[in-house]
């Protein structure tokens, strides 16, 4: 097993730290094991079984720095490891933004480890594919699908006392489901750090059933609609602000949240104040490491509250610069929700669209985070408080600032790709195209 | 290699400079780079342990991948070098049919016992499956070739070529960019080498060395007083060279329109950031488009990436086949249309051909990864629907007996599948320039250069963005254009395709870091075209307030 324990990293960490003659030294030591299956026609395609362990030597000598890794761990090879990153270090250029590696930290005890994930077999991942296939086919309907699982651990230490050791295991599991006269697609994603969570089943059938109600779809005018999102559908543009809420590139002026003549729009409003959007590492649905890559502890922090930008993130080096305590950049995504169910959200709307999903999001725009893509797998025309009937898919152009402009109504908050995002109800949707896609 | 992890290498933001998975390997000193890695007949020795092994295990079928990959990276922004990356990557990946089935496994311990479990594991997955396999495994018969090599011609071997010479050029760029008025500037230097050893059960043992590079940068320009910011991408193309590609010969410049500069197999960087500081400051007063229908005038660096979604990516046949239907999608090319013979892909002039051979290409190569002879053939021949892109596995279900040659992995750790082979659009035949062919337009826009891309999951409906856009009024540039896309769909688009320039504009696009698959992986593909006209284009405008 590639997955070593809190005591075996450590012990491997000190022996190759022991030959360091650098100014500070920094040792990362990672190892996973996955497995997936992939299926395709109602039959499987390919599969597949992977392990890897690395163990990566940083040495600095002023602000000169140098990597190397290495995958074994035998005394003669961590003294070789070491021995190069110091060669690298020499030779490198200097790094006018290097940072000192960080002394000992305190870290909460994550919650991302499931004894039931990390004893996945191939017999388990061929009947996740088949709890797809056999309702698939026995409805007429053709099942593409893909799920994959892995243990992971991670560990740090550094020259300047710094020990940090995670283990976790996830798992995702993705199928599209066609009906097979060609006209309906439906699709459905699930992820668990704790495998006995998922029910294939269960999933597939969403899809399915999706599959059949989207078939023979009526096109409709391109243009501005209130939609229903579902969180597979809102994530994507989300997710891209989020990962836009950069301190530096906002005072260097080259993003959204830079502010005419000058400075960062941190502090103000921007969307809608019933939009709160936090990170929590320690969140039982969502768990993440409670420490990243550069040894930081991560807390839970807030980015927008009430509407207001709260926090953007700043690098070690950029919170310097600006002389401000570095936030280091979120480990997942939490977007407050409300009460209403989909079947509410669907009750209370005269006429708008029910989204299952966006795809092949591409930004169009930096300057106003703008995004293009297309609905897929499964959108709805709602009358009445009714679905009415499947609709062709649509191009959007749109950016997420907006969207959150214009929020109607939050509901409940699911699980999507590690993340918690509510069903949303926004108005005026900016659809520009219609395409002929199933 | 996650994508955060990138990020960490090359320490610039997301939103910049987007590459996935390639920077997997272990760090290496830069002399490393020359090690001239395993010795054949060990290789050979190697392989064959897995091949009997599989084959007393009851396999049908075994191929071994031993795969050296080696790659050094060159981030700049500004004056500063903010990383240099060496890697290498070594290992062995194993796949197998047992019981009709296809298992895979891979192991960076390449000895006798490494590859013996690593092949039990892929023989363990194939049965494992098989029990719920439909259709068993039907490989197209293919030559044994003994054993046999193939090289990328490369004049310059970056791994000869000093650190301190790359810095120094990137460097110089940005240097150049910053005086003639960009604000900031990220450039960085790809160079990758794959040394790939193959061998099956069918009798070959194929050693390939592979050379792949691309210079890049963004330019930004920045006016913060009205709060916006502009940027241009560099007019370089990845290629299938060695770092001869970075001499910037004169012989291989086109002078474009409205001042603009042209790359063929040769890039002058410095030459290029200068003129791109130009043009991203130009593009903060540029007028904002009109939106409407006008003839859309692309250049080949932007037409590339037009042809691989739109042309390249719906005539894979595992898409076709739903293979693709969970990720990528299917494709809109089903089989009824190519088995009617007279299915429209675009107007008469349209012939786009599949190719894995073309000189100086990210796609050539002498043998894919399942050992099949690299060659060309047609996929749309005077504007109808002739063929896909098929492998061992599939291409008997559009009955036919040989692949194509298009199987690729993007490591030793990676199972081989279907990829796409550099797809082009040939020249016009008569004498027909850039020039003439923007007086012939009234009202229209030149497009160069990458920009946004999107299209739908069975490739359908697209809009594309590019780098510099060009107003033509009556025949002539009238000016630069901000805030355009255009909207059509794939048959519309290529139907309306009016006139193609003749073969002295052709040249190459490249996409560096095409992703496909479940898990997903990554590769390298070229577009040839020469500058083309397609007329009577839906433009959108991009601008919006927020």
């Amino acid at each position: 097993m590639a997955i070593y324990t809190k005591e075996e990293a450590k012990q491997i960490m000190e022996k190759a730290l022991s030959f360091s003659t650098a100014d500070a030294c920094e040792i990362n030591l990672n190892g996973s094991e996955s497995g997936n299956i992939r299926y395709a026609r109602n039959t499987v395609s390919t599969a597949g079984h992977r392990s890897n362990q690395t163990l990566v030597v940083q040495s600095n000598f002023g602000k000169k720095s140098g990597t190397a890794t290495i995958d074994e761990f035998d005394d003669e090879s961590l003294k070789k490891v070491v021995k190069r990153a110091e060669e690298l270090a020499k030779l490198s250029p200097e790094n006018p933004e290097f940072m000192e590696p960080l002394g000992p930290q305190t870290y909460d005890e994550s919650i991302t480890f499931s004894e039931a994930t990390a004893n996945i077999t191939p017999e388990y991942r061929a009947n996740v594919a088949n709890s797809s296939i056999e309702p698939a086919a026995a409805k007429k309907v053709t099942a593409a699908g893909f799920f994959d699982d892995s243990s992971r651990f991670s560990a740090m230490l550094n020259s300047k006392g710094l020990f940090a050791y995670n283990k976790s295991t996830d798992s995702n599991f993705t199928v599209t489901m066609r009906s097979n006269d060609g006209t309906g697609s439906g699709w459905v994603s699930r992820d668990y750090n704790d495998i006995s969570k998922f029910n294939a089943g269960e999933a597939s059938k969403i899809a399915i059933d999706k599959a059949l109600m989207s078939r023979e779809a009526k096109a409709i005018e391109p243009g501005k609609y209130t939609v229903i999102l579902e969180p597979a559908a809102s994530i994507g543009l989300l997710g891209n602000m989020g990962r836009s809420l950069n301190a530096r590139r906002a005072d260097e002026g080259r993003s959204f949240m830079s502010k005419e003549g000058g400075g960062t729009k941190l502090g103000e409003k921007i969307v809608d104040e019933r939009v709160n959007i936090w990170s929590n590492p320690l969140d039982p649905e969502v768990p993440t490491s409670t420490w990243n890559g550069q040894g930081q502890p991560l807390k839970k922090t807030s980015w927008i509250e009430k509407g207001a930008v709260k926090n953007l993130a700043y690098s070690r080096y950029w919170a310097e610069q600006k002389g401000v305590k570095p936030v280091p950049f979120p480990s997942n995504f939490i977007m407050q929700g409300g009460d209403a169910s989909l079947e509410d959200l669907i009750k209370n709307t005269k006429k708008g669209i029910l989204v299952t999903r966006l795809w092949y999001i591409r930004n169009v725009d930096p300057q106003t985070l703008l995004y293009t893509g297309l609905t897929r797998d499964g959108t709805f025309y709602i009358e009445n408080g009714k679905i009415k009937h499947p609709i062709k898919n649509f191009r959007f152009n749109e950016s997420p600032i907006i969207m959150l402009n214009n929020l109607e109504t939050l509901g409940k908050q699911v699980r999507i790709d590690g993340n918690l995002v509510p069903y949303m109800k926004i108005r005026d949707f900016t659809f520009t195209s219609l395409s002929d896609a199933v | 290699m996650k994508r955060r992890d990138f990020v960490k290498y090359a320490g610039i933001g997301s939103g910049a400079l987007m590459m996935p998975s390639l920077m997997m390997g272990n760090n290496i000193p830069v002399e490393a780079l020359l090690n001239p890695g395993m010795d054949v007949a060990i290789k050979k020795k190697l392989a064959d342990v897995a091949l009997n092994t599989a084959k007393s295990m009851g396999a049908s079928y075994a191929d071994a991948r031993i795969g050296r990959y080696l790659n050094q990276y060159v981030f700049t922004r500004e004056d500063k070098v903010q990383n240099v990356v060496n890697t290498e990557s070594f290992g062995i990946g194993i796949r197998v049919v047992a019981n009709g089935t296809w298992g895979f496994a891979s192991t960076n311990n390449v000895s006798d016992a490494g590859i013996k479990k690593a092949t039990e594991q892929a023989i363990a997955i194939a049965k494992a499956n098989s029990k719920i396999q439909k259709v068993p495994v039907k490989l197209a018969p293919v030559q044994s070739y003994g054993e046999v090599s193939w090289k990328t011609p490369i004049k310059k071997d970056f791994k000869n070529v000093p650190v301190s010479e790359k810095v120094d050029l990137l460097l110089s760029a940005n240097a150049a960019a910053l005086k003639n008025g960009a604000n900031f500037v990220n450039s960085g230097l790809f160079m990758v080498n794959e040394q790939k050893y193959f061998a099956s059960t069918e009798g070959s043992y194929i050693d390939q060395d592979v050379h792949r590079i691309w210079p890049t940068f963004t330019v930004t320009a920045i006016d913060r007083a009205s709060n916006k910011f502009k940027s241009r991408q560099a007019m370089s193309a990845p290629m299938g060279m060695g770092y001869e590609y970075m001499d910037g010969l004169d012989s291989e410049k086109l002078e474009g329109p409205a001042g603009l500069r042209l790359y063929r197999g040769s890039y002058d960087m410095i030459e290029d950031a200068t003129l791109a500081a130009k043009q991203a400051k130009e593009r903060l007063t540029a007028k904002s488009v009109e939106a409407g229908k006008y003839d859309l005038v692309l250049e080949p660096n932007h037409l590339g990436l037009t042809i691989h979604e739109s042309v390249g990516h719906p005539l894979e046949l595992d898409r076709v086949l739903g293979y693709e239907a969970n990720y990528a999608g299917t494709s809109f090319a089903t089989l009824d249309k190519w088995k009617s013979k007279n299915f429209k892909y675009g107007s008469d002039i349209v012939n786009l051909v599949a190719d894995k051979t073309q000189v100086g290409s990210l796609g050539a190569v002498g043998y894919d990864d399942e050992g099949v002879k690299t060659k060309q053939w047609d996929l749309v021949r005077n504007g109808i629907l002739t063929n896909y892109q098929a492998i061992r596995d599939q291409v008997h279900m559009i009955d036919q007996n040989e692949s194509h040659g298009c199987c690729y992995s993007q490591s030793w750790n990676d199972v081989q599948f279907q990829r796409m082979p550099n797809v082009s659009l040939e020249a016009g035949k008569e004498k027909y320039g850039v020039s003439d062919m923007i007086k012939d337009v009234e009202k229209g826009i030149y497009i160069a250069g990458r920009g946004s891309y999107s299209i739908d999951q069975q490739r359908y409906n697209f809009q594309f963005g590019g780098t510099a856009f060009y107003e033509i009024k009556n025949g002539e540039i009238v000016g630069m254009l901000d805030d355009v896309a255009y909207q059509s769909n794939t048959q519309e688009f290529w139907n309306s395709c009016a006139k193609i320039c003749d073969k002295s504009d052709y040249r190459m696009f490249g996409s560096f870091f095409d992703g496909k698959g479940q898990p997903s992986q990554i590769s390298a593909v070229s577009h040839g075209s020469s500058t083309t006209r397609f007329n009577n284009v839906n433009v959108i405008n991009t601008g919006r307030t927020i």
